[in-house]
């Protein structure tokens, strides 16, 4: 693979950070591709628009942060407006679709995915915290940038106290990948 | 301990290359974006055996640090430059005292409390010229995590080697940015440790430097009877305000670290052996600039990298060479402009190109390729 830019957005909270850290160590102790994963965020410890990147690359990577991402999650609305530029034209767009409205002009080449991340934490996992663990399911389903049983792994090492939900959530984020994933064939 | 491999950030990849190369004892006042390394060793030095400590400010910090050396452990500090701004009292004093310490600076944008979370590199000649007198620094400048590791460990060698103070300096983004780390077994790791005395107590002159100019050092509580102080000092450590003491002592103090300079200073040459156009770079924009100059060799233009892993002492032999190869320098550094007058006035008449960047994100690479296009039609 070569240089694959992804970059999460949200607001402080979210677990945008904590997404893409999971996800850098993935691709990195289990897949042993390179990977640099950075994050952007203001003073604030909660709220303000966040974001995180990784790069992911066969190769050694140089430049660390992304530029040109070629897929974008997308957890709040304020952090559509601020980061969606840059995203490639055939790139791929997911978004919380209900805290994300599409708001701006995207060419229809980009293929944008919606999934109900929130939703399914909050009813079907019964925790909010569990939002960006339903993301990453989705997220690995719909770009297959991870192993899924490295993401596995890596989740369950991670938090074994929290095994039994970040499993559920994963399971449940994966499905609505797969769903969303099949609307847009 | 074997082997150990992890997805970490720079920050961490310091405080473990710090307990690495033996570190015990970390005097701390969090600050963004350093905090992680402080609370990183609060968690590992106690594991070790070691001593975390925070205090109620970076004065307090890292003037505990100099003592902690001198109690025989390896000892560190790390902030950022508002914390630096006021440890450069106390810098001043373990350059005089010739007392090893590391100090850590993770570069956020400046003056003053300036943009707190994102990086930049304005720190450069603070580092060289902050405390007050006539003094050399060592400055390290680590542009992965892999880096802040090795280059840590590098920095508690000098440190014990030469006795003085050592800055890692990086930016932002090498201090916040995760990527993978190998931590090596032990075994494999060269230490440096300071020399201690082995004459008889009575005959122990705690500041006559040996023939590498550096003195043995024995550790406060021994049997050796001594005392350090700011003060200009002799031989004995006992203060004097004669000419001949303060011009020797300060010439020691400079020459043990420039007559070793080849030892210290590390460059990495990239793509420069037929190159006309030569960037100098360090931390993160060394990272653009060797996409740049890969993307400039596929237009024709040929471009190369001299990237500043040391930026203290001054590799001005590194430069000199540089600027009789090429037609022309860029600098690009996430400043106004700090290296570059180095880089100037050493590389002269080779014409010297300054780019900028006074804020968080650094040059891109289109950006610096640009520049190389410019530079080349000239």
């Amino acid at each position: 693979m070569s240089r694959y830019e992804v970059r999460i957005g949200g607001f402080g909270g979210q677990g945008v950070v904590t997404m893409a850290v999971v996800a850098g160590e993935t691709a990195s102790l289990y897949d042993k591709k390179y990977v640099v994963q950075t994050q952007s965020y203001g003073p604030e410890a909660r709220g303000g628009a966040s974001k995180s990147e990784i790069v992911i690359s066969d190769d050694e990577i140089d430049f660390p942060k992304v530029q040109t991402p070629d897929v974008f999650v997308v957890l709040s609305r304020a952090a559509f407006l601020a980061y969606v530029d840059g995203l490639k034209d055939d790139g791929i767009l997911i978004i919380d679709e209900d805290l994300v409205k599409i708001e701006s002009e995207l060419p229809d080449t980009v293929k944008v995915y919606k999934i109900p991340a929130t939703r399914i934490a909050d009813k079907e996992v019964g925790s909010k915290q569990a939002t960006n663990v339903v993301m990453l399911g989705a997220f690995a389903v719909i770009t297959k940038v991870l192993s899924l049983e490295g993401l596995k792994a890596r989740i369950e090492e991670k938090w074994p106290r929290f095994l039994k939900s970040n499993m559920l959530a994963l399971e449940l984020g994966m499905k609505a990948g797969e769903e969303a994933l099949a609307k847009a064939a | 301990m074997p082997e150990r491999v992890m997805f970490t950030m720079g920050d961490i990849a310091c405080a473990e290359g710090a307990l690495s190369a033996g570190c015990r004892y970390f005097g701390g006042y969090p600050i963004t974006p350093a905090t992680e390394i402080a609370e990183w060793m609060s968690i590992r030095m106690p594991q070790e055996g070691g001593a975390y400590v925070q205090y109620e400010d970076e004065i307090a910090a890292i003037t505990s640090v100099i003592g902690a050396s001198w109690t025989g452990a390896k000892s560190m500090t790390a902030t950022s430059g508002p914390g630096v701004s006021l440890m450069l009292e106390a810098v001043g004093l373990a350059v005089m005292t010739e007392t090893p310490l590391v100090l850590v600076n993770i570069m956020r944008g400046g003056p003053s409390t300036g943009q707190p979370t994102r990086g930049q590199q304005g720190d450069i000649m603070q580092a060289k010229w902050g405390s007050h007198g006539d003094y050399q620094i060592i400055a390290l400048t680590p542009a992965s995590v892999q880096e802040m590791f090795d280059q840590t460990v590098q920095a508690f060698n000098l440190a014990e080697k030469y006795r003085t103070p050592v800055f890692v300096l990086a930016d932002e983004t090498v201090g916040h940015m995760r990527e993978r780390l190998v931590i090596p077994d032990e075994k494999d790791l060269k230490l440096e440790n300071r020399k201690t005395p082995t004459v008889d107590p009575e005959d122990y002159l705690p500041f006559k430097a040996d023939d590498d100019l550096v003195p043995p050092m024995a550790v406060f509580g021994s049997k050796y009877q001594f005392y350090a102080t700011g003060l200009t000092h002799d031989e004995r450590g006992y203060p004097s305000d004669k000419e001949n003491v303060q011009i020797e002592l300060v010439t020691r103090l400079q020459n043990k670290i420039l007559h070793n300079a080849d030892k210290i200073i590390d460059v990495e040459r990239i793509e420069l052996d037929d190159a006309k156009i030569g960037v100098i770079a360090y931390g993160t924009p060394s990272r653009s600039a060797k996409k740049a100059i890969k993307d400039a060799r596929e237009e024709g233009i040929k471009a190369g990298l001299l990237r500043l892993k040391t930026v203290w002492p001054f590799p001005e032999e590194q430069v000199a060479r540089l600027a009789s190869e090429v037609d022309h320098i860029i600098v690009a550094e996430q400043n106004l402009g700090q290296v570059y007058h180095m880089v100037k006035a050493t590389a002269a008449p080779t014409p010297v190109h300054l780019m900028s960047k006074p804020a968080g994100m650094p040059q891109l690479p289109h950006e610096i390729l640009a520049k190389l296009r410019d530079v080349n039609s000239m």
